[in-house]
């Protein structure tokens, strides 16, 4: 018999490490091999056959790729950024009610209970051109008698897809900011004022940096899981009509589900990884860079 | 005096603008949900009507009891769907919570090399976007036999769950002090009960929003469900969801009443616990 004695840090963390290699880093190294193969999951043969880095360029060379590519890129930033300012503003007002503020604060949470899935529905059926919600109240207000066509148009479409993105996680910013705003100190609010500070400039120079790390938290949390957003547009559109509304999220699915084109979904799903990475890792950096401005670095 | 009169004034605007705002803003919080809630009590007649019926007439327990009747009139499962999404986001709650305790513990109470690496290395395998995920995940268990059981679902959950709660939980253990366990092992306990007795006390309500994340995560989560599930035996409500839509039409009423049916467990444990969900946020983060 022998026994190795195993630091205790090493065996309290060796599940976490255990299972997030079973579920995560194999299949993600499969992925990683598959997509140097012309791998289809109607023959399973191909798997064996290895083409180099070809799935990779067909991907930098297709327009599709780039066009769905840019518009995640665009629906991200617009989305994140409508996001802070929209849960800035909300939190802002929400801290200066004095009467039932716990009940607006429930209210609040209220989006962040949906599941994403379920917001694509609601959203579906919200903007549908025929028996919406939307269309249904601009005709009987008589703003329109034409039905607008909210999914199928391609403008139209990506605002409805943000509109539903920013509705389910303005509350998560929100919420952040607002128990940031309750942790502010008082002190330098007050000799703010007494040495005759417009409030505008108390904002700017005390309130704002006071908020980054708070607001930066909930930009890294988003950013783990932006890709969330598939479940929305994948019920919204699914990319379509004709691709307008192609995400490199619902085009990964469709190419290797419905197309059963694995090896190139798996390309390009790792395009979407790397993307995802840079965003968490970008997000965490300001976290802690605000974090140790204010001196809570740990 | 008259400069008075104006500042009051420009006060008083100032506030009843404020609180239009926020009326508006809650408004468009509340109304997509209470769409739903409504429509699910109403009749498709009255759902697909056009001109649209403004004033609600009508209304019934039809759609609930369609989707709890049999398969022949529209009904779908959903006792089992309901069931598998308890069982899965239950027991990889409780193991994520299990797993990330210890985690969590480690990266607060430890110090080893190559600390910072393994700690981001764990978030990062959070932002792997589950589409990208799911292709080689359904391969692989399609290989040993995983697809379409609760097992396989549940392991997913777990590591899908369990690099945030590490996240949090981290960063509640590093606020109690250490001089306290130190204490009470000089008091003559042993590690683990001073874990047990003075330090995991301190961190509970850490260890319960985290909890809440982990399983609303998992009640609610679908890219990967979709593919890995395949009949009733596994399916989870957010992919039951799509049992109401069919190539060119989708039972909008019927669908409203899963919704609800959905929404209400979170609903419930989300206000039991609201405090520590917000604790939970701020706190594991910011002084994490």
């Amino acid at each position: 018999m022998f026994k190795i004695k195993l630091p205790t840090w090493f065996v309290l963390i060796l599940p976490a490490i255990l299972i997030l290699v079973a579920v995560v880093l194999i299949p993600l190294l499969l992925s990683l091999y598959s997509s140097f193969t012309p791998y289809r999951l109607t023959r399973p043969d191909t798997l064996y056959k290895w083409i180099g880095t070809y799935n990779y360029e067909k991907a930098a060379k297709s327009w599709v790729f780039w066009s769905a590519f840019g518009r995640t890129v665009l629906l991200l930033t617009i989305a994140l950024n409508l996001e802070m300012l929209l849960g800035l503003g909300l939190a802002l007002l929400v801290s200066r009610v004095t009467r039932g503020q716990r009940a607006l604060r429930t209210v609040m949470m209220f989006p962040m209970m949906f599941s994403p899935i379920l917001v694509g529905f609601q959203f579906k059926f919200i903007f549908n051109d025929n028996v919406g919600l939307v269309n249904n109240a601009l005709q009987s207000l008589g703003v329109t008698t034409a039905a607008i066509p909210w999914l199928v148009d391609q403008k139209l479409a990506m605002f409805s897809i943000i509109f539903a993105e920013v509705w389910t996680s303005t509350s998560v910013f929100a919420i952040l900011i607002l128990a940031g705003l309750f942790a502010i100190p008082k002190d330098p609010l007050e000799a703010a004022k007494v040495d005759g500070c417009t409030p505008w400039q108390t904002f700017r120079h005390i309130t704002l940096p006071f908020l980054m790390p708070f607001i930066y938290i909930a930009l890294a949390i988003r950013s783990l899981d932006v890709a969330r957003a598939y479940d929305i547009v994948n019920i919204m559109t699914n990319g379509g009509p004709a691709r307008r509304t192609e995400l490199l999220w619902t085009l990964i699915g469709r190419t290797g589900y419905v197309d059963a084109k694995m090896g190139y979904a798996n390309a390009m799903g790792y395009v979407s990884i790397f993307m995802a990475i840079f965003f968490t890792i970008f997000f965490f950096k300001k976290l802690s860079a605000a974090r140790a401005e204010l001196g809570m670095a740990g | 005096m008259d400069i008075n009169h104006q500042h009051r004034l420009k006060t008083r605007i100032g506030a009843g603008l404020r609180h239009i705002t926020l009326f508006i803003a809650m408004s468009i919080i509340c109304i997509p949900g209470l769409w739903i809630v409504l429509n699910s009590f109403r009749p498709t007649v009255d759902i697909m009507a056009k001109p649209p019926v403004w004033v609600p007439r009508g209304l019934n327990l039809d759609n609930y009891r369609a989707m709890f009747g049999g398969a022949g009139e529209g009904g779908v499962p959903v006792v089992q769907y309901f069931t598998n999404s308890l069982i899965i986001s239950v027991t990889s709650t409780v193991i994520a919570i299990l797993i990330g305790m210890a985690g969590g513990y480690a990266f607060a109470r430890y110090r080893f090399r190559g600390k910072s690496a393994i700690f981001i290395g764990l978030l990062l395998t959070r932002a792997v976007p589950g589409v990208a995920l799911s292709l080689p995940l359904f391969i692989v268990m399609a290989k040993t036999g995983l697809i379409d059981t609760h097992v396989g679902l549940i392991m997913v959950y777990v590591a899908m769950n369990v690099p945030f709660t590490i996240w949090l939980i981290d960063g509640f253990f590093r606020q109690v002090p250490p001089d306290l366990a130190e204490a009470a092992e000089i008091d003559g306990c042993t590690r683990w009960q001073a874990f047990w007795k003075v330090e995991f006390p301190v961190a509970k309500s850490g260890v319960a929003s985290a909890g809440i994340f982990a399983f609303l995560t998992s009640w609610n989560e679908y890219a990967l469900a979709s593919q890995l599930t395949r009949s009733t035996f596994s399916k989870t409500m957010p992919v039951g969801l799509r049992d109401f839509t069919s190539e060119f039409t989708i039972n909008w009423g019927g669908m409203c009443a899963l919704a609800v049916l959905m929404i209400i467990p979170a609903l419930i444990l989300t206000f039991l616990v609201q405090k520590h969900l917000i604790a939970g946020l701020t706190f594991g983060g910011v002084k994490g």
